[in-house]
């Protein structure tokens, strides 16, 4: 805690026009030319080695795409994307490989450092390799596996890791090496065919993580990945898979932020999830793309697609995310509750300010019997913004006992922005329960006096009651998340109010 | 110097005037009531004092050690010293009380440049005020004052009170909604605040409460004005007359 705390405040002091994160890193790097074409899909495949099956699957996903159109159900508004004028591949030179923290670019590392990423911290207090006998085992470990630009730079606690039996390895690695696992997953829960932005994801995927829990496996400690966007007009197409097989346990968490930009960028990750039976995993998400100036210009295009598949019985898989950043998020973490007694959870916080679009939610996808879902989802609109919640709760013909519930709250910060609640219900059988709660309120001028008259100022009083309104979706994180992510509330709704 | 000087104090509420030209004067270590009928402007002017935004100072001013206290934030009054114990303290869901009132207390330390208390002192200070009030501490756990009684939640405000000591306090109607059980405990809290460096303002409309907190000078307030002042034997022939008379002469 006192390492991330003092990376918070570290970050808390790096102020770009109001942005806190925004700063670019000077290395070289490597890319593709811009504009999107078979041509393009191959240098990627060819630049990452990848065997002839994966460039073959890109390429099917990429004619795919000629055929589809964006979608436009979603409650955002922006201009059109030009496509061929984007980057599609843009990596740091490669030295050698990496065996340690030291061997990595300097300028990389002051970069996560100015982020207020532990990974220097974490390998001071964890030391990259556990000395035998110091082993504290109620010290929590995070092992980060970060992610600069489209490569993955720095993979630590492999050996720990290992002796688990546990993969946890950049994706691209994991086509080389266990090629086996990738076919017979990537694309299993996230077809190539699935969406727009999934399958141009599919197409031009640039790296991301890869995990394997092997069963009866209980990972030993939390899996944790930071993106970071760092080249002008580089698509972003990040593309992780996690399976926990029977019985197995994983945590990960995904936290990002991005460098200040003028120019709009698109961000089209893909996250594929599966639990076999006895399987659980928990999957976190802290957000924080750069949202665009106090005009409303530049910002993160943030189009993503994360979808758990509860393939096994008993199985449970749990979505949290702390949505802060980005101009445009169109984002619906979903379950296919597949298995017999399955479980889906879907915890959110979306925060909204300045002229931020945010269309997000889940989809409950209820198919084995018994099986069990449950939506927290707190919107907090400021600003100008727009805060849509969108959610489906399906229970199909065979789906009996299904059972769901859902609670929905926004709260509205001053008079200019919107909150909007989009719920779609549909049990084939009668024997599925559904509840369904929604609040919207605004955040109440006499709870703020009360606050100040206590000594808090304006912006401190609004952090401390929208932290309050979050509290529960807040308790779903790692402890190491949690306080992170309540900083980050406060410093994205600084501004909102007076 | 005094420690608070209202002097010709004009507020305006949405075009209205609702304070014309009140004066008050407000000694260390005073205990003060404030008395008047429903609507005469008791809560306004604690309000003004305390910096509630929505009203307008039209003219008059408000000196706090003999500083302009209209110039200054709301934090910045609280940090100096001025505390309002509310009529209807409100909830904050989610927000445990304790982290709330370790966080104020820690947002006037540092505003006035004091460092912030460790957890242990912080820990030890509030358990020693809490259970002086009778305050158990499960419910230092819970959201602030979500779900709390009434007694609860007033002797939640002379915990801070107690907590962040501060030199003028102005308890607006601390008595309403209480059985007498309940207002002895949280006057006795008050009383035990009291100290020469600290002055009290004690705004209610029945003279009950003033057996409990016996004040030193007792003002009777009617239609924005201060009509008269006198001591504590005032509140005592107001129960018996009645506001009435205040209000022709007004
Ligand atoms: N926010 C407000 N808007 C309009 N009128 C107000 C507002 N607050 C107070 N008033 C009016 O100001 C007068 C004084 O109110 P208040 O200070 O609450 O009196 P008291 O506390 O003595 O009962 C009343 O006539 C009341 O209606
Ligand atoms: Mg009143």
């Amino acid at each position: 805690m006192p390492a991330v705390q003092e990376t918070v405040d570290r970050v808390k002091r790096i102020d770009v026009d109001q942005y806190r994160y925004g700063f670019e890193t000077l290395i070289e790097s490597d890319k593709a030319p811009k504009g999107l074409s078979e041509q393009t899909v191959k240098f990627i495949s060819e630049k990452k080695n990848e065997p002839a099956w994966m460039l073959q699957w890109r390429l099917e996903a990429y004619r795919r795409w000629l055929t589809m159109t964006e979608p436009t159900w979603a409650r955002v508004d922006y201009p059109k994307i030009d496509f061929q004028d984007l980057y599609y591949y843009s990596a740091p030179k490669p030295k050698k490989t990496i065996s340690s923290l030291d061997e990595i670019d300097p300028e990389i590392l002051k970069t996560y450092e100015k982020l207020g990423i532990p990974l220097r911290e974490v390998a001071m207090l964890e030391g990259v390799e556990p000395k035998p006998g110091e082993d504290d085992p109620n010290r929590r470990k995070i092992a980060v596996d970060a992610v600069f630009d489209s490569v993955s730079v720095a993979t630590t606690f492999k050996a720990e890791l290992k002796k688990a039996g546990v993969i946890f390895m950049p994706i691209s690695e994991a086509i080389r090496e266990h090629p086996e696992l990738v076919q017979k997953y990537l694309g299993s829960v996230v077809p190539t065919s699935d969406n727009y932005y999934a399958t141009l994801n599919s197409a031009v995927f640039s790296d991301g993580s890869f995990v394997y829990v092997p069963p009866g496996v209980r990972c030993p400690m939390e899996l944790s990945t930071y993106f970071r966007i760092n080249e002008r007009n580089t698509g972003q197409f990040e593309r992780t898979l996690i399976i926990a097989d029977k019985g197995s346990y994983v945590s990960y968490l995904e936290g990002c932020t991005a460098p200040q930009r003028d120019e709009n960028q698109l961000h089209a990750a893909v996250v594929e999830l599966v639990a076999h039976d006895d399987a659980e995993i928990k999957y976190s998400t802290v957000q924080n793309w750069y949202p665009g100036n106090s005009e409303g210009k530049g910002g993160i295009y943030n189009f993503v697609t994360k979808r758990g598949d509860c393939r096994g019985n008993n199985s449970k898989i749990s979505w949290t995310q702390v949505e802060t950043g980005s101009a445009i998020t169109w984002k619906y973490p979903s379950c296919i509750l597949r298995g017999d007694n399955s479980r889906g959870e879907f915890y959110s916080i979306a925060i909204s300010n300045g002229y931020q679009q945010v269309d997000s939610g889940t989809k409950m996808i209820h198919l084995g019997k018994n099986t069990t879902s449950r939506i927290i989802s707190k919107g907090i609109a400021a600003g100008k913004s727009q805060n849509t919640y969108r959610g489906l709760v399906t229970a199909h013909r065979k789906a009996t006992g299904a059972r769901n519930f859902t609670a929905c709250d926004s709260l509205l910060i001053g008079d200019k922005c919107g909150a909007h609640t989009v719920p779609y219900i549909e049990a084939k059988n009668s024997s599925a329960t559904f509840e369904h709660e929604a609040t919207t309120s605004k955040i109440s001028e006499d709870v703020l006096f009360y606050c100040i008259q206590r000594g808090l100022s304006q912006e401190e009083a609004v952090g401390l009651v929208v932290n309050g309104f979050v509290k529960d979706v807040l308790q779903q994180l790692p402890m190491e998340f949690a306080v992170e992510a309540q900083k980050l509330i406060s410093i994205s709704l600084e501004g909102s109010v007076g | 110097m005094a420690l608070l000087e209202v002097k010709d104090l004009q507020v305006r509420v949405e075009e209205r005037e609702i304070l014309h030209g009140l004066n008050l004067t407000v000694n260390e270590g005073e205990i003060h009531a404030i008395m008047g009928p429903n609507g005469s402007g008791k809560s306004t002017l604690s309000h003004v004092i305390a910096g509630k935004p929505g009203y307008e100072v039209t003219g008059g001013q408000i000196l706090f050690r003999g500083e302009d206290l209209l110039e200054m934030s709301p934090d910045m009054r609280a940090a100096k010293g001025v505390f309002l114990a509310f009529q209807y303290p409100v909830e904050i869901p989610g927000v445990a009380t304790m982290t709330f009132l370790r966080t104020a207390l820690n947002a006037q330390r540092k505003a006035r440049g004091e460092s912030e208390y460790s957890t242990p002192d912080f820990l030890k200070k509030v358990r020693e005020v809490s259970k002086s009030l009778n305050i158990p501490q499960d419910m230092l756990k819970r959201g602030v004052n979500v779900g709390f009684s009434g007694g609860e939640k007033k002797r939640n405000e002379v915990l801070q009170m107690a907590l962040f000591e501060p030199s003028l306090c102005i308890l607006d109607e601390m008595d309403s909604g209480l059985d007498i059980d309940a207002l002895r405990v949280a006057a006795d809290g008050v009383n035990a605040l009291h100290s020469p460096k600290r002055a009290m303002v004690v705004i209610t409309h029945y003279q009950r409460l003033l057996n409990y907190i016996v004040p030193d000078i007792v003002h009777v307030m009617s239609k924005g004005r201060v009509v008269k002042s006198g001591g504590k034997e005032l509140a005592l022939e107001l129960e018996a007359t009645g506001y009435a008379q205040f209000e022709d002469a007004a």
